[in-house]
């Protein structure tokens, strides 16, 4: 009776599986389902082969060669170890372009900063339905549009004979335009040879990645939280500085992750609106290019890695990861 | 009297928003007016005169054409290759744990993370390193290390949300790993993908950074455009190619919104 019992599920089970797939497709999904990992292992290869080899393989060689320097007679690169390029970085003309292109970044991200948040604010809490996907859109379109075309729209908007100086005509504020210009470092000739063009620049071509995280952070404040601190006879301002703006910090960190980091590596935007004065990506594409100093372009190029690891880190401390 | 205060906003918080996305988009609108004005030598605002000769002129242009050509060609296989390996990768991350995860993720957001110049300058110096001529596919090569982001990142986020518990139906009821793949997966994963796709293609589209160090000689229209930046030659076929850029991008980022939307946001979470 009781070794009926034990051998009937035996035959049960004997029954319920069944046999094997056949075909290759068959066996091949069989060998996945009892095998997990190699159905892993198969789909990471192809992803990690690429962006390993590829992308790192070549990031390492181009670190390692920052290692290396150039004869200054042939002009050939010099194969030993030396740390003499990153000693070049230090020279006066250099330090000046890395210092410039951090104080630009810098404040470029604290602008978008000031501009994105009521932007995001106001999607955050007020628009509904409709206003809510047209804000959504209204940031999406521009974050997407064409980059070169975003530069070409400002050359067009700053040129002298240009519609902001036609405004500023019209409205016969033509004097605090030659005003602006004729500051001693921001100024220049016109806006768009000016420190101050390429700044609006930045400032307009980065926004969306500024607004976007914002949003999200701000979203995740409850707005029961606001009327808290208002009923507690908290002024508007001093909600803002003690409730809002402290939920909405690792928004904005992640925001500025990419502002900076944005601004730090490009050497478009300052080539076609700006003055003739350098920021690393210019110097970085300038000396691989014509003056083929691979070498000094790799250590260049060091100096945003190593700023960015440092931002990261500190943002990794005030949590802004967890805003992205 | 206190619930509906929070229906209405401050009128400075409403200026405030309206005027940053004023000064989002009226850039933007302000190349429409420049590709019809009259004037061929300078950015003369108001325009002399409005005229639609340039667009014939444009059209006509077979530099343009050759350009937009080997973009297309470009952000095709990019995007194709992206498909692949940020599907893959995707499916890897959310479906399984294992030792170096948070890991993957970083080094497929990485591409994007650094600036684009380090990409550049470091796909240039491997290829003169290994001595690989310049060729559509070595600008296929950078363009599709950046695009698997974006795929990777939207296909990521629809698998969070797919239900495991799916695919375990699907192999109980005898299907085995292709079948579920194709009648359950796929299925699920499908607009994430295609939006995820586009979003790709409008990406190495625009890209000109990484391609102005993997090009060579050859120029996509990105590379066109800036060429025509630096070194302006005919002002008014750059209008009419601007104009044409911006209408040609916002067809896929509306297709890929309405087919995200009703997801959490993840057609753009990053470029």
């Amino acid at each position: 009776m009781t070794a009926l019992a034990l051998t009937k599920p035996a035959e049960l089970s004997e029954t319920s599986i069944l046999p094997g797939r056949g075909g290759f497709f068959g066996q091949l999904s069989d060998a996945f389902w009892r095998h997990p990992r190699l159905l892993l292992f198969l789909m990471l290869t192809p992803p990690l082969l690429w962006l390993g080899i590829i992308y790192i393989g070549s990031l390492i060689a181009l670190l390692l060669q920052s290692f290396f320097s150039i004869d200054d007679f042939s002009g050939l690169v010099n194969y030993e170890f030396t740390l003499a390029t990153y000693a070049q970085l230090l020279s006066p003309t250099n330090f000046d372009i890395i210092i410039r292109t951090i104080i630009m970044a810098a404040l470029v991200t604290l602008a978008s900063a000031v501009v994105a948040f009521p932007i995001a604010y106001y999607a955050a809490r007020y628009a509904q339905g409709k206003w809510k996907a047209l804000f959504y859109l209204g940031v999406m379109l521009p974050l997407w549009s064409s980059y070169l075309v975003k530069i070409y729209a400002w050359k067009l908007i700053l040129a002298k004979e240009g519609i902001l100086t036609w405004i500023f005509e019209k409205l016969h504020l033509s004097w605090l335009l030659d005003g602006i210009l004729n500051l001693p470092v921001v100024g220049g000739n016109s806006l768009s040879v000016s420190y101050l063009g390429t700044f609006v620049v930045f400032v307009y071509v980065w926004l969306p990645y500024m607004i976007l995280p914002t949003q999200a952070a701000l979203e995740r404040v409850p707005g029961n939280l606001i009327e808290a601190s208002s009923d507690l006879g908290a002024t508007p301002s001093q909600t803002f500085r003690t409730v809002l703006f402290p939920l909405a910090l690792p928004g904005i960190v992640a925001g500025s992750i990419f502002t900076f980091s944005l601004t730090l590596g490009d050497y478009i935007i300052p080539q076609i609106i700006g003055s003739s004065r350098l920021f690393i990506g210019q110097a970085v594409y300038a000396q691989q290019g014509t003056a083929g100093n691979v070498p000094l372009a790799a250590a260049f190029s060091v100096v945003p890695i190593v700023i960015m690891a440092v931002y990261l880190w500190l943002a990794k401390k005030q949590g802004a990861f967890d805003a992205l | 009297m206190r619930s509906d205060r929070s229906q209405r906003s401050p009128l400075l918080l409403k200026i405030a928003a309206a005027g940053g996305l004023l000064f989002l988009h009226l850039p933007i609108l302000l190349i429409f007016v420049y590709a019809f004005t009259t004037e061929e030598k300078s950015y003369q605002w108001p325009p002399p005169g409005l005229t639609t000769q340039w667009l014939a002129i444009a059209w006509n242009r077979p530099d343009v054409w050759s350009a937009l050509g080997l973009s297309v060609q470009v952000a095709c296989i990019a995007t194709a290759i992206a498909l692949v390996l940020g599907t893959l990768c995707a499916a890897a991350v959310s479906q399984t744990k294992f030792f170096g995860r948070e890991a993957i993720s970083l080094l497929v957001i990485l591409p994007i993370a650094l600036p684009g110049i380090i990409t550049g300058i470091a796909l240039r110096s491997a290829f003169s390193l290994f001595d690989i001529p310049f060729s559509v596919w070595t600008i296929v090569l950078g363009h599709a290390t950046f695009c698997v982001v974006v795929v990777y990142n939207n296909a990521v986020a629809r698998f969070r949300r797919t239900s495991g518990s799916l695919i375990e139906a699907s192999m109980d009821l005898g299907a085995d790993g292709f079948q579920t793949f194709r009648h359950v997966i796929l299925p699920n994963i499908g607009t994430a993908l295609l939006a995820g796709g586009m979003l790709a293609f409008a990406l190495s589209f625009d890209e000109v950074i990484v391609t102005t160090f993997t090009g060579g000689q050859q120029s996509t229209l990105p590379i066109w455009m800036l060429e025509e930046l630096i070194r302006p030659r005919q002002r008014p076929v750059t209008n009419v190619v601007a104009m044409v850029v911006v209408l040609v991008t916002f067809l896929p980022i509306l297709a890929a919104y309405y087919l995200t939307r009703d997801g959490d946001q993840v057609a753009g979470a990053g470029k």
